[in-house]
């Protein structure tokens, strides 16, 4: 079994998000980066089905090139190879984004269709919501997203998604897409030998051709924040009668 | 200018959310609700005091239950039919879903979660979950996006009753493999997501065990217990009960922190609670300088305490 995962490069931001003088980005001067947090899932979500079903796991970024460390990030937890599709710095909008990405798969399935294509249910910064359901009607295949749950068998995925009182079952026959939601799995720490040879392993690049659609970005913004005054009730167990006041006072006992 | 506004259902429950995606559609224009599949006939009662001046409903015998392409092809043949011009849903997991496969099948920009449509269409919608807005333009001839949910709140008094119209639809085959096959009851009666208290823990509750408290105090009060990353990447918690931009995004009356210094990714999820009220041992946490009431105190001294205090006060 084949399976791709498609991630994406974001920060780590911290208690604050600061924002560059023109507005356009994050400023990542003094952030780490890392997976989106559903993808982490994903790669991990790949790499247990592979593991059962005797398959390979392809992992796909756009993104900078400084995405590789991502990928080998992959690599180092049991993903198998790495394609890199570099972008330079200007915006690549959701439209654009899945465009190339379903132009690089195209490419990577002359040597045969992935069985599995998982993405995120959406990525941690900009949270566009679509890069893969566009993907996904692009090659024809059937996707649902929000995904905590996957049996493959018989060539039939079943995926399961949560909602807040019911588990709701999907049955896909593959080739399928699914978009994985964070709580699907606990994502492996990777091991020394696994960063070693993560390290040793070609990352495959293949040039985008960048398609614009949209939606267009003009600038990022800080919301405003709003100034609490926060009331100290107390520091000690002696604050629990004040509390029990405030929970009078909102109708909630 | 016409709106229309997928209302989402389950088997003819409307989603709360749905209602404020009406309310913020009547500042737009005149309001159309499309409701699609099984049961939407018992979900379209009361939508017109919502602000819809008409509702349509596709029907098709096929649309036994929810799929995201059953719902996007009905979607896309009505608003094509009337030639609609801006089409939004609640940005909820079907909302989002169901826009962005309407939105492939036009090739045409989706925009999730926004806030704010300017007067020359400039859009302002959520990054990072919250903690980052963008704004943003969107070509096109028709303006496709969802409603960061709890953005506006729901008013009736609309006072109109809605034209109500039955409308077939086409379904071929390839729509059906993504529609639900089955469905497995997890939870009864009040969830995270309509709580009118959630009591919630994080880091400091030191482990699994710890939480039995938070249980019996949210029983007391009549809430859910939730929790923060750290919790379920511990195990100490099922995924299901994290709050935050991963989770679930809450909007309570009064959300209790236990125990959360309030990283950005968890403040995004509840920061629409009326009244936040935080209990955590470090002063300069950013859940306690941001609360409206805070504890400064160990929370496995305070918990038992409010246990005691509520007993006393209501036992």
């Amino acid at each position: 079994m084949r399976i791709l995962v498609c991630i994406k490069r974001v920060p780590a931001p911290g208690a604050k998000i600061n924002l560059t003088p023109d507005a356009q980005a994050i400023d990542a001067t003094n952030l780490g980066f890392t997976i989106s947090p559903h993808e982490e899932c994903a790669v991990e979500e790949a790499v247990r089905q592979a593991e059962q079903h005797a398959g390979s796991v392809t992992v796909l970024t756009l993104g900078p090139p400084e995405a590789e460390e991502q990928l080998r990030s992959a690599l180092a937890v049991g993903a198998d190879e790495a394609v890199l599709m570099p972008t330079d710095s200007v915006a690549w909008d959701p439209m654009a984004t899945a465009r190339a990405l379903t132009a690089g798969i195209a490419e990577l399935e002359v040597d045969g269709q992935f069985d599995l294509i998982l993405f995120g249910n959406e990525s941690a910064d900009s949270g566009g919501y679509q890069v893969g359901i566009r993907v996904a009607h692009a090659l024809g295949r059937p996707m649902v997203n929000g995904i905590k749950g996957v049996t493959i068998s018989d060539g039939v995925a079943s995926a399961r998604r949560e909602t807040a009182t019911s588990n709701e079952v999907f049955e896909l026959p593959l080739p399928a897409v699914l978009g994985i939601k964070e709580g699907i799995n606990l994502p492996r720490y990777p091991t020394l030998k696994g960063r070693m040879s993560a390290k040793k392993k070609d990352v495959v690049r293949s040039v985008p051709e960048h398609r614009p659609g949209g939606p267009h970005l003009i600038r990022l913004v800080t919301p405003a924040q709003q100034a609490t005054a926060t009331v100290i009730l107390g520091t000690g167990p002696d604050a629990a009668r004040g509390l029990v006041d405030v929970l009078e006072e909102t109708g909630i006992l | 200018m016409s709106v229309y506004v997928l209302v989402e259902h389950d088997r003819g429950d409307v989603e709360p959310t749905s209602l404020e995606a009406l309310t913020f559609a009547r500042s737009r224009g005149v309001v159309t609700a499309v409701l699609v599949g099984h049961g939407a006939d018992r979900a379209a009662a009361g939508l017109g005091d919502y602000g819809a001046a008409a509702v349509t409903i596709a029907t098709n015998d096929l649309l036994a239950d929810y799929g995201p392409d059953a719902w996007a092809d009905a979607l896309r043949q009505i608003i094509e039919a009337d030639g609609a011009t801006e089409v939004l849903a609640s940005g909820t997991d079907r909302g989002n879903e169901v826009m962005a496969q309407l939105a492939a099948r036009l090739d045409l920009p989706m925009v999730a979660n926004v806030l704010e449509i300017g007067e020359s269409g400039e859009v302002l919608r959520l990054q990072w979950g919250g903690s980052l807005h963008e704004q943003a333009s969107t070509p096109g001839p028709v303006l496709l996006y969802t409603l960061s949910p709890h953005t506006v709140e729901a008013t009736g008094g609309a006072g109109a009753e809605a034209v109500l119209v039955e409308r077939p639809v086409d379904l071929d085959a390839t729509a059906l493999v993504t529609m639900i096959k089955d469905r497995v009851t997890t939870a009864e009666g009040i969830t995270l997501a309509t709580a009118p208290i959630v009591v919630s823990g994080g880091r400091g509750m030191g482990s699994a065990e710890a939480f039995d408290m938070l249980e019996e105090l949210a029983a007391l009060v009549g809430g859910k217990v939730g929790c923060s990353r750290v919790v379920t990447n511990n195990g100490w918690r099922n995924h299901r009960d994290q709050v935050g931009q991963t989770g679930t995004v809450v909007a309570p009356d009064v959300y209790l922190a236990c125990g959360i210094s309030g990283a950005i990714q968890h403040w995004v999820g509840m920061m629409n609670a009326k009244t936040v009220i935080a209990i955590n041992t470090d002063k300069d946490a950013p859940m306690v300088t941001k609360a409206d009431y805070a504890i400064v105190a160990d929370l496995h001294e305070v918990v038992p305490a409010i246990i005691e205090e509520i007993k006393q006060r209501h036992g």
